[in-house]
């Protein structure tokens, strides 16, 4: 049973604004593919609210390559637009990757981008990559315009830095965080769709031709209370070569970002976890597996 | 002279258009004037006493109509397992609960009802009751609740409330003559049904003043008994309807909110009232299949030869009795049905507990008795060094075999032919040798194979009865009615064409109705135990015969041709001898309906009763690949091979077989159940219960040894179930071969394969 006191259709970000000034409790709707999810568990701030839908806004719509080279995602691009987007394709595989692996065909035609990091889940398919590509948001509210790297929307399970009134417009990637580099994803789950992530693992690398490693940037979903990088085993990898030796070493090191808990997996596997995943997905990107 | 065959083809289920076309209602689609709603305020404990409700502020919320306390209900005892009624009280169900209650037996019990004019409404109202409880101790297993200090949690009997033992022989004895005994401790888990409909059931006072409830429901007519049972009214004051109803599963084999809304009608002037379960109430708190642990030991010797089967059981029940003992003591007849051995012991304990209600699940009892059969089967096969299909070719029963604890002869039991057939089609030795090319590095292969005995219907354990009524239409059609409940398996389809073959006339001759409805149609107690082809199989015949008798009597009066010369094919009644045309079906039911002198409807009507059982059989297979990082099992292929007799409609059958198949795939690999000390379910929604997509399963591969039963009405015996039982135990016995290591716990999640394969990673390097 969904329980939504009413609906307010933005067609411009000022409509937004506008709404939010009489009913700051009014929630934002996107997809709804989290919203209506929630509205019908009753989750606190979720239901009994009226929704404000922005799928007409301009603004958050579309996938452009800047004249930087800055690659802009608008928040509304679904999951498939993004997967099947050409320039997406080339320059940010890992993400299109990642994004391939969302929910099922009728989650990704729905669910969007901007959705997926403001609800904030600790296993958002879309962040680890977002993460990994030092994606930064530009952030629209009744003040004004702010980017914010994605590294710091994050303060919790499910909890961001963004405040009533603050809509994520877009999510840009500039040209020296993509280009040369590699990618894998990923998803541990225990069902190979319609599941959310146990843990999730992305690596983005640049190598040499003698294979040592000019940049590592490994993230993490559901292996911390929001997705996280991991700054020292990066740190490490920076000029190694490439051996079993090393990877394992830059899995162990990823421990030292992590914060695990015991859930359905105990806090020994998902550690064992963490130390595994970087060093499979850095093989298999630079396999061109994908 | 050809006769089209119909049973045996591929008719096209009857509703299948319907359904495409969205036409097809089901209990949530039929609306009503004024219809109130009703939510189950469920209890917040698993165990203890209600001491007080605060309704005030519930009562003041917009919409609502009455807030109900178990006070305010009737209060008669009574069992929620679809059973039929017996009329020796030493052998009903355990009558073990009431409509609402204070004492709490389980978390998320029934403690009060709120009805309002919205669901919202009632659910938000709900949501304002406060409750006050006094605490007991919590007992999530068997163990804990057997504990000598343990608290009962019905005081009228013991925790452990029934228990059993079958067998023959001397089962200590020949595990001492044994050359080797092989222990095991296996366990399996709370799997839930998962029907795509959940719960839904609505009641109203009809205009001859009786209570109509309209429910999805597997069986009707005993519906109406437990209905008025529970309302402590006359069972003819009930009139239940079925109409399309999407799964069921066995869940829906008990009879959980339909006293309910006919009790809230009842006190509310006979307003209709529906409860319909959100996913999360059907999950948590309808019913289960049993977590049922065996502790096992078997006896082999060198050449093959089993000695001893011995087997303590413990079955998980859960708060309430429903179908009991039934599931958890079934094993041992099974097991023997299987295999020979000098002995053989099955002793099983059911026990209450403060987890959900265990109730009737596909395969009642036997995924559980077979995943731990073919686990310990497996590792003995292993033991001696026996190529697996081998070893159980050696042990299985032959065909002709008379099981005394199922009072059975096996007659056309074909297991032989299944495992034989089995290893030929999956390619398991091509799959084999494959497989040791993956034996060092992170993936893993193996292949592994789990036989099973199986069923059909209850006798002698239950009572079978079902009837059948035809009735010729003017234009030649018959309109079929049986009790017989199709709940999405195809059973209305396949019983038109039993008909329809008897009948001889073309299958869409015959025309069933979806609505089964307990004031038309007549008696049969409804869809489960594989029974509905195999006795209401035997009703519709009857009645077929009958009505053919009666349309040939008709044409020999008619035509002065000698009855027995002629036949009815394909609607027309011909001569036997050479086809030739006599007379049409259609002229002789418009003649039934308007001959000035012989006019007299066409009508016949069949009930019986049915003493025997055919026992099938049949095998899974399975390739798997283990990574051993992550514990991971990746399921390759797998195949069912069945012995199930004649196959009535091979489209409908393999739907059933590749549905079953994905049951118990995901029984072994995935699906569980979980609760938190405080036996509060932890998953119970389809986010976290991991039933399988398409994505996690590989083509799945159905085969049959097809035959003739002599028994089956048709030929034909159990299938439905069938499928779901032995996948879990072959994914089982291939992870086994991939990693070298056999456990004994389903479902064999990624963290459970890595840390046994670890365990014995470091147990083989103690060794050294
Ligand atoms: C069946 C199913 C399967 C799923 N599978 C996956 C999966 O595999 N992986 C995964 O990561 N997720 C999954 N999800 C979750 C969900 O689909 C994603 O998180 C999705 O990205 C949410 O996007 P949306 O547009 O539907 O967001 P909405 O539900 O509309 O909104 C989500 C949150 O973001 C806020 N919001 C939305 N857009 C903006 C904006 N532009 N600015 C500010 N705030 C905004 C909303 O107020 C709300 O708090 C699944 C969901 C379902 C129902």
């Amino acid at each position: 049973m969904y329980d939504i006191t009413g609906y307010h259709e933005a067609h411009s970000l000022a409509d937004v604004f506008a709404v939010i000034r009489t009913d700051p409790h009014a929630r934002i709707v996107a997809g709804g593919t989290d919203v209506l999810v929630k509205n019908r568990a009753e989750a606190a701030t979720y239901a009994e609210v009226a929704l404000i839908g922005i799928r007409e806004i301009p603004e958050l719509q579309g996938i452009r390559l800047e004249v930087d080279g800055t690659i802009s995602i608008g928040a509304l691009c679904s999951f498939d637009e993004i997967e099947h987007d050409p320039i997406i394709r080339q320059h940010m595989g890992l993400l299109a990757q990642a994004v391939s692996l969302v929910g099922g065909p009728q989650t990704r035609h729905m669910g969007t981008i901007g959705g997926n990091i403001c609800n904030a889940g600790p296993g958002a398919d879309s962040s680890p990559s977002l993460l990994a590509y030092n994606a930064v948001l530009e952030i629209q509210s009744p003040t004004g315009t702010r980017h914010l790297p994605i590294r710091d929307l994050f303060t919790g399970p499910s909890q961001t830095v963004l405040k009533p009134g603050d809509v994520v417009v877009r999510i840009n990637v500039a040209q020296a965080d993509y280009q040369g580099y590699v990618g894998y994803y990923t998803k541990f789950a225990r069902r190979n769709a319609l599941d959310i992530a146990n843990q999730s693992c992305a690596a983005l690398i640049k190598v040499n031709d003698q294979q040592e490693i000019q940049d590592l940037r490994i993230a993490f979903g559901a292996s911390a209370p929001t997705p996280v990088r991991a700054p020292h085993a990066e740190a490490y990898a920076q000029g190694k070569t490439i051996s079993a030796d090393v990877l394992k070493a830059i899995g162990t090191a990823c421990l030292k970002d992590t914060k695990t808990h015991s859930g359905r997996n105990s806090k020994a596997f998902r550690d064992h976890l963490v130390t595994v995943l970087p060093g499979r997905n850095i093989m298999t990107a630079l396999k061109g597996d994908e | 002279m050809d006769k089209k065959k119909i049973v045996g083809h591929s008719e096209e289920r009857w509703d299948a258009i319907a359904k495409v076309k969205g036409q097809a209602n089901y209990t949530g689609d039929f609306s009503f004037k004024h219809l109130l709603h009703a939510k189950i305020l469920r209890s917040t404990i698993a165990h203890g006493y209600v001491k007080s409700y605060d309704i005030a502020e519930a009562a003041q919320m917009p919409g609502v109509i009455k807030i109900f306390l178990p006070e305010d209900l009737p209060h008669h005892l009574y069992s929620t397992a679809g059973h039929p009624w017996n009329l020796d009280p030493a052998k009903r169900d355990i009558e073990d609960r009431t409509m609402l209650t204070r004492h709490v037996h389980v978390y998320g019990d029934d403690i009060a009802l709120v009805v309002a004019r919205t669901e919202l409404q009632a659910k938000k109202a709900m949501l304002k009751i406060k409750v006050e409880y006094d605490e007991y101790p919590v007992y999530l297993t068997p163990e804990a609740a057997m504990a000598p200090d343990a608290m009962r949690i019905h005081p009228e009997r013991e925790n452990a409330f029934a228990s059993s033992e079958v067998g023959f022989g001397d089962v200590k004895q020949s595990l001492k003559d044994a050359d080797y005994v092989i222990a095991r401790h296996l366990t399996t888990p709370v799997q839930q049904h998962l029907h795509l409909e959940n719960q839904i059931a609505v009641a109203y006072q009809s205009s001859d003043q009786r209570w109509t409830c309209i429910s999805s429901t597997q069986i009707p007519h005993i519906c109406r008994r437990i209905v008025a049972q529970a309302n402590g009214i006359d069972w003819s004051q009930v009139r239940v309807k079925k109409p399309f109803i999407g799964g069921g599963f066995g869940n829906k084999q008990e009879i959980i909110i339909e006293p309910l809304v006919v009790a809230l009608s009842r006190a509310l002037g006979g307003r209709p009232v529906q409860i319909a379960l959100t996913r999360e109430e059907t999950i948590a708190y309808t019913r289960t299949r049993h977590a049922i642990s065996y502790d096992m030991k078997i006896g082999v010797n060198q050449d093959g030869h089993l000695t001893a089967i011995d087997c303590d059981v413990l079955s998980n029940q859960g708060g309430y009795a429903s179908h009991g003992h039934a599931v958890g003591g079934k094993g041992g007849t099974f097991i023997n049905a299987l295999y020979r051995a000098d002995s053989l012991r099955f002793s099983a304990k059911t026990v209450y507990t403060n987890i959900a209600t265990a109730g009737a699940m596909r395969g009642y009892g036997m995924p559980q008795v077979i995943f731990a059969l073919e686990s310990i089967i497996d590792d003995a096969a292993d033991k001696i060094g026996m190529d697996p299909i081998k070893f159980r070719q050696i042990n299985h029963q032959p065909d002709g075999f008379y099981n005394q604890l199922g009072q059975t002869k096996q007659r056309d039991f074909l297991i032989e032919q299944c495992l034989v057939k089995g290893r030929a089609a999956f390619h398991w030795d091509e799959k084999l040798a494959a497989s040791q090319a993956y034996k060092t590095g992170v993936k893993r292969r193996g292949v592994g194979i789990a036989a099973f005995s199986f069923g059909t219907a209850v006798w002698p354990f239950g009572l079978e009865t079902s009837s059948a009524r035809l009735f010729a239409l003017p234009d030649g059609t018959f309109k079929l009615q049986v009790g017989a409940t199709e709940i999405g398996q195809g059973a209305d389809t396949a019983l038109a064409q039993m008909a329809a073959e008897t009948l001889g006339v073309p299958f869409k001759s015959v025309i069933r109705d979806v609505m089964t409805d307990t004031d038309l149609d007549p008696y049969d107690t409804g869809a489960y135990a594989s029974r509905q082809t195999y006795i209401g199989g035997v009703a519709v015949k009857k009645a077929a015969e009958e009505m053919k008798q009666k349309i040939l009597k008709r044409a020999e009066t008619e035509f002065k041709v000698q009855l027995e010369h002629m036949d009815i094919v394909d609607g027309n009644i011909v001569y036997r001898a050479d086809g030739d045309l006599v007379t049409t079906v259609k002229d002789m039911a418009m003649q039934s309906y308007y001959d000035w002198d012989t006019a007299g409807s066409m009508e016949t009507y069949s009930s019986i009763n049915v003493h025997h059982n055919s026992y099938g059989s049949g095998c899974s297979l399975a390739e798997v690949e283990v990574d051993i990082e992550t514990g991971q099992v990746k399921l390759l292929s797998l195949m069912n091979v069945h012995d199930s007799g004649k196959i009535i409609n091979p489209l409908l059958a393999s739907g059933q077989v590749d549905g079953g198949m994905a049951m118990s795939a995901a029984y072994g690999l995935n699906e569980e159940l979980l609760y938190n000390k405080a036996g509060k379910p932890l998953n119970n929604n389809m986010l976290d219960y991991k039933l399988p997509t398409a994505m996690d399963l590989p083509d799945l591969e159905g085969v049959f040894v097809e035959s003739q039963d002599p028994l089956g009405p048709y030929g034909n015996k159990a299938l439905g179930e069938n499928p779901d039982v032995s996948p879990a135990p072959a994914i089982r016995n291939a992870v086994k071969n991939a990693i070298g290591v056999g456990i004994d716990k389903i479902p064999l999640t990624p963290e459970l394969v890595y840390n046994q394969y670890q365990a014995a990673q470091k147990a083989a390097k103690g060794d050294l």
